[in-house]
């Protein structure tokens, strides 16, 4: 009995401090509600998708600008500078002694060919190209098994731009944020029927 | 548990009476596989051999006494143990040819697999690759270079059949149909007495095809049902019966249920 006297009065006491607690409540009122919240919101998501992705990409310009368009206007394809070796790997960027096969002298009035010729051609330095589908070390992509594609499919189109596009490092891996992402990889190879199988891709 | 099967299956056929034990192999694949020479490898628990050559014995005081020597790669199981155990499906056999592949950056190191595989094929690494300096410049591009915690093993040094079937597209040829001797592991293209044969099991226009089928070929543990893709072959009958451990049906060269 001596128990269930003191339940109730604690209970009595508990409904005590909690109308003072509702009571002080109101008080405080405008301290609290919504608009906290969405302005906290709002800075969270600027900052998350606005600041941040500027704070962990810097942002890089080809060492020339090199305009894909005015070789295109001259009748080239992409595999004319861009080609295979006889071993079926893919040569990637072209080199020196093929730029100038036609650029050992300025031959037109651009003055990135000039700056080309001067710094690159004439000192028989390799141009430092900046290559936007970089893959980290244990990717292994064969060009030679996706030939059937176009290079567009992948790559971004350079081949109407006067000047190359921006690039994007990611200041923590060092990679590409333009290089394709392994999800696209295996999505391309799933709805293709291709193995997923890791050394297909992996080495 | 039936082995997963392909049209191509890629695998190995070790002839150990010709294996001097030399351990050519063992070297031409921490070169290609870029595995770093360690400062002390007196323990053998720790060191990295994706090839290994084992010495066996048959037990007997001279003048019986007899040795053989072992080349031991990953069997490429067609009912891998240690795919089924990895917890974040880092190794996977679901290409074709039937190598057991591996993607390094996924896997966590649990070393589940390496208790997995009854062959000890896998290997943890304990420690960071260091290249002593000058090195670095002599690692193959074939493979990557794996950092401490995750768990390797043989390949069959995947990346030399991208390449191979890189040059059959080149040259007009099919990919899937690799003429005998365009991919090579580099054991098998280094072994100086002919002993290790690579080659497509189901092709009958490779070599392998006649040699996995041999009177003397064996598979190690056969028993265990694991539908390896490296076949041993040997005239001695101790050392196919150390092959199987003795254990399988208690007669040596046991059962053979490949194709």
């Amino acid at each position: 009995m001596k128990t269930q006297f003191s339940v109730a009065k604690f209970d009595q006491k508990l409904q005590e401090r909690w109308g003072e607690v509702m009571e002080e409540k109101k008080q405080c009122k405008g301290c609290g509600g919504a608009l906290p919240f969405v302005i906290g919101f709002v800075a969270a998501v600027i900052a998350g998708w606005v600041l941040f992705p500027d704070l962990i990409y810097s942002k890089k310009t080809q060492p020339i600008r090199f305009s894909h368009k005015v070789h295109q206007e001259q009748g080239m394809e992409c595999s004319s500078c861009h080609t295979f070796r006889d071993d079926g790997s893919f040569a990637g960027l072209p080199n020196n002694e093929s730029c100038m096969q036609c650029h050992a002298d300025v031959i037109g009035t651009d003055p990135a060919e000039v700056a080309y010729v001067e710094k690159y051609a004439k000192t028989g330095k390799e141009v430092p190209w900046l290559i936007y589908q970089y893959q980290p070390d244990n990717v292994y992509f064969s060009h030679k098994a996706h030939e059937s594609f176009e290079c567009k499919s992948c790559h971004p189109d350079v081949g109407k731009t006067d000047t190359p596009p921006v690039y994007y490092e990611n200041r923590l891996s060092g990679y590409s944020k333009q290089t394709m992402k392994m999800w696209q990889c295996e999505r391309c190879h799933a709805e293709n029927g291709v193995s997923n199988a890791c050394h297909v891709c992996h080495k | 548990m039936k082995a997963k099967e392909f049209n191509i299956k890629w695998g190995m056929v070790i002839d150990l009476d010709k294996c001097t034990g030399c351990g050519a192999c063992m070297t031409a694949c921490q070169v290609e596989n870029n595995i770093a020479p360690m400062v002390d490898a007196s323990n053998k628990l720790r060191t990295l051999s994706w090839m290994l050559v084992y010495e066996l014995s048959n037990k007997k005081a001279a003048p019986d006494a007899e040795i053989a020597y072992l080349p031991r790669p990953c069997m490429q199981c067609g009912n891998p143990t240690c795919v089924p155990v990895c917890p974040v499906i880092a190794t996977d056999k679901n290409e074709e040819g039937g190598i057991v592949s591996q993607i390094y950056p996924r896997c966590i190191g649990c070393r589940y697999c390496m208790a997995a595989c009854p062959y000890h094929a896998r290997y943890f690494n304990w420690e960071d690759p260091i290249f002593p300096k000058g090195m670095e410049k002599t690692l193959s591009p074939n493979t990557s270079v794996r950092p401490r915690g995750v768990v390797e093993k043989c390949n069959f040094c995947h990346t030399r059949l991208m390449k191979a079937k890189d040059k059959a597209r080149q040259e007009g040829g099919n990919p899937e149909a690799l003429a005998d001797g365009a991919y090579m592991p580099a054991c098998a293209e280094v072994c100086p007495t002919g002993a290790i044969s690579f080659g497509d099991i189901k092709n009958p226009e490779h070599k392998v095809h006649e040699l996995a089928k041999g009177e003397n070929a064996y598979r190690l543990l056969e028993k265990l049902g694991l539908a390896p893709q490296v076949y041993y072959v040997s005239k001695r009958e101790w050392v196919r019966k150390l092959g199987d451990n003795y254990a399988a049906t208690g007669k040596a060269g046991a059962e053979k249920k490949h194709s």
